[in-house]
């Protein structure tokens, strides 16, 4: 039974286009515990590691993926004949700011980054890597930007927690006419996000901000 | 003053100051700020000789070096509260060099369709899942006209002039962003079949370009002349 299991998860990797994760093949397989599922893909995953192919079982966007190892990507760019995927400094300095600063206002990248970020936005949009999670009801209404799941499959991350960590900016923090500083934004912080108009994931909004150091909020 | 300048393309103020610090060699804790201030505007004055549009980024930043220059030049008081003017600008370095390197970070991963691919959606299903046909953009117009045409055809001799609403953009807003997150493609008709008078298809079509605007719906036609369809832009689960 476990190998029967074990070759339908297989089955299903191979023809999804999409990572599928544990709950997903649990919904087609309700018969089966999801400890058993997740026993299963790990085992292909061992299985596929061990038979060194040209590809992996991979863990991305909270599912399981078959990637081929980057060492082919030179070969598979000639089948495709396209160009790889590629966004300019800019537009990676703008998604690394909405990535850990989510959910996050234009306002707040443009003063982090000093140039109009209009452009970059839209390209992002469109490139499905960043998404508009609402609007903040004060004057103007301003949108609020997130990453969307596409830049989770794109960046190789299991979820936004697997973000490298923030270092602590140094020489700041310590100082404490600066730390009274950053409580005061804090607090700013605070109030702004009370009126806030949509219910955005409150999991993903803390846990985004324990990566910034005290001295960024 | 008798320096090289030597062009590069710059992403804005901050990348322009970086290469300032990192050229004199000197501490970003310790700007010399009469120095970098100078080479600063200097380079403003390379790019606009050679005709390049300063962008107003840049002017920005140097009034604000030119600020915390003439604070320099203040006699210094005696006042231990008192906070370094230069952390005006350090603070935005330090916090910008931070993103730079997350992005460089970043793009050294495994980036999909890059280094690592993944299976494709089969054209086959693709086309299922969008359309048979060709399709083209619509723009405002084509919009406005095909609006134009539904409430001639739906509530005849009535004027288009706005009213106070019974309902709310928002409402509709929401109502639109519900339909489509059941149905994802709609026509165009489909968005007024709720509809009785003319402040509500106002309000309906005012919704539909917010919802346009905003990024979650896409606005298509197949090139046939058919009618104007509404692609839902967003997942199930989001929106």
């Amino acid at each position: 039974m476990n190998k029967q299991l074990k070759l339908i998860v297989e089955a299903f990797l191979f023809t999804a286009d999409r990572p599928i994760s544990v709950q997903d093949i649990h919904g087609w397989l309700p018969e089966e515990t999801l400890s058993e599922i997740r026993k299963a893909l790990e085992e292909l995953r061992g299985e596929y590691d061990s038979m060194e192919r040209s590809f992996a079982l991979k863990e991305v966007a909270s599912g399981y993926q078959f990637r081929t190892h980057s060492k082919y990507a030179p070969y598979v760019l000639r089948m495709l004949k396209t160009s790889p995927t590629r966004l300019s400094r800019a537009a990676l300095e703008t998604l690394a700011i909405v990535a850990y600063k989510q959910p996050v206002l234009r306002q707040e990248i443009e003063r982090l980054r000093a140039v109009d970020v209009g452009g970059i936005l839209k390209t992002l949009l469109e490139k499905d890597l960043i998404r508009i999670m609402g609007r903040k009801t004060f004057p103007g209404r301003p949108l609020i930007y997130g990453t969307t799941r596409k830049f989770l499959e794109v960046f190789d991350l299991k979820n936004l927690e697997s973000l490298p960590k923030l270092k602590e900016i140094e020489g700041f923090g310590s100082d404490e006419g600066q730390s009274a500083q950053s409580l005061g934004e804090r607090q700013q912080l605070v109030e702004i996000k009370g009126e806030e108009e949509t219910a955005s994931d409150e999991k993903e909004t803390s846990e985004g901000n324990d990566h910034a150091p005290p001295s960024l909020r | 003053m008798d320096y090289e300048v030597k062009l590069e393309i710059f992403e804005g103020p901050l990348d322009l100051l970086l290469h300032l610090i990192n050229k004199n060699e000197v501490d970003i804790f310790d700007i010399p700020i009469a120095t970098i201030t100078d080479q600063y505007l200097e380079y403003l004055d390379v790019m606009k000789s050679l005709n390049i549009n300063v962008a107003g980024d840049f002017l920005v930043m140097a009034s604000t070096l030119i600020h915390i220059k003439s604070k320099m030049l203040l006699p210094e008081l005696k006042d231990e509260e008192e906070e370094d003017p230069r952390e005006e600008i350090t603070r935005p370095l330090l916090e910008y060099m931070l993103f730079r390197e997350i992005a460089g970070e970043l793009s050294e991963r495994e980036v999909l369709d890059r280094d690592v691919f993944a299976r494709k959606m089969s054209d086959y299903l693709q086309t299922q899942i969008e359309h048979e046909e060709p399709l083209m953009d619509v723009n405002l117009f084509q919009l406005m006209d095909a609006f134009k045409r539904i409430v001639d055809q739906r509530l005849p001799g009535v004027q288009l002039k706005l009213q106070i609403a019974k309902w709310s953009v928002k409402e509709k807003t929401e109502l639109i962003i519900s339909i489509l997150r059941q149905k994802r493609d709609i026509f165009f008709s489909e968005l007024f079949s709720e509809d009785r008078t003319i402040s509500e298809f106002i309000v309906t079509f005012l919704a539909l370009l917010e919802v346009i605007h905003i990024g979650l719906v896409k606005i298509f036609q197949p090139i046939s002349e058919g009618e104007i369809r509404l692609l839902a832009y967003f997942d199930e689960d989001e929106g």
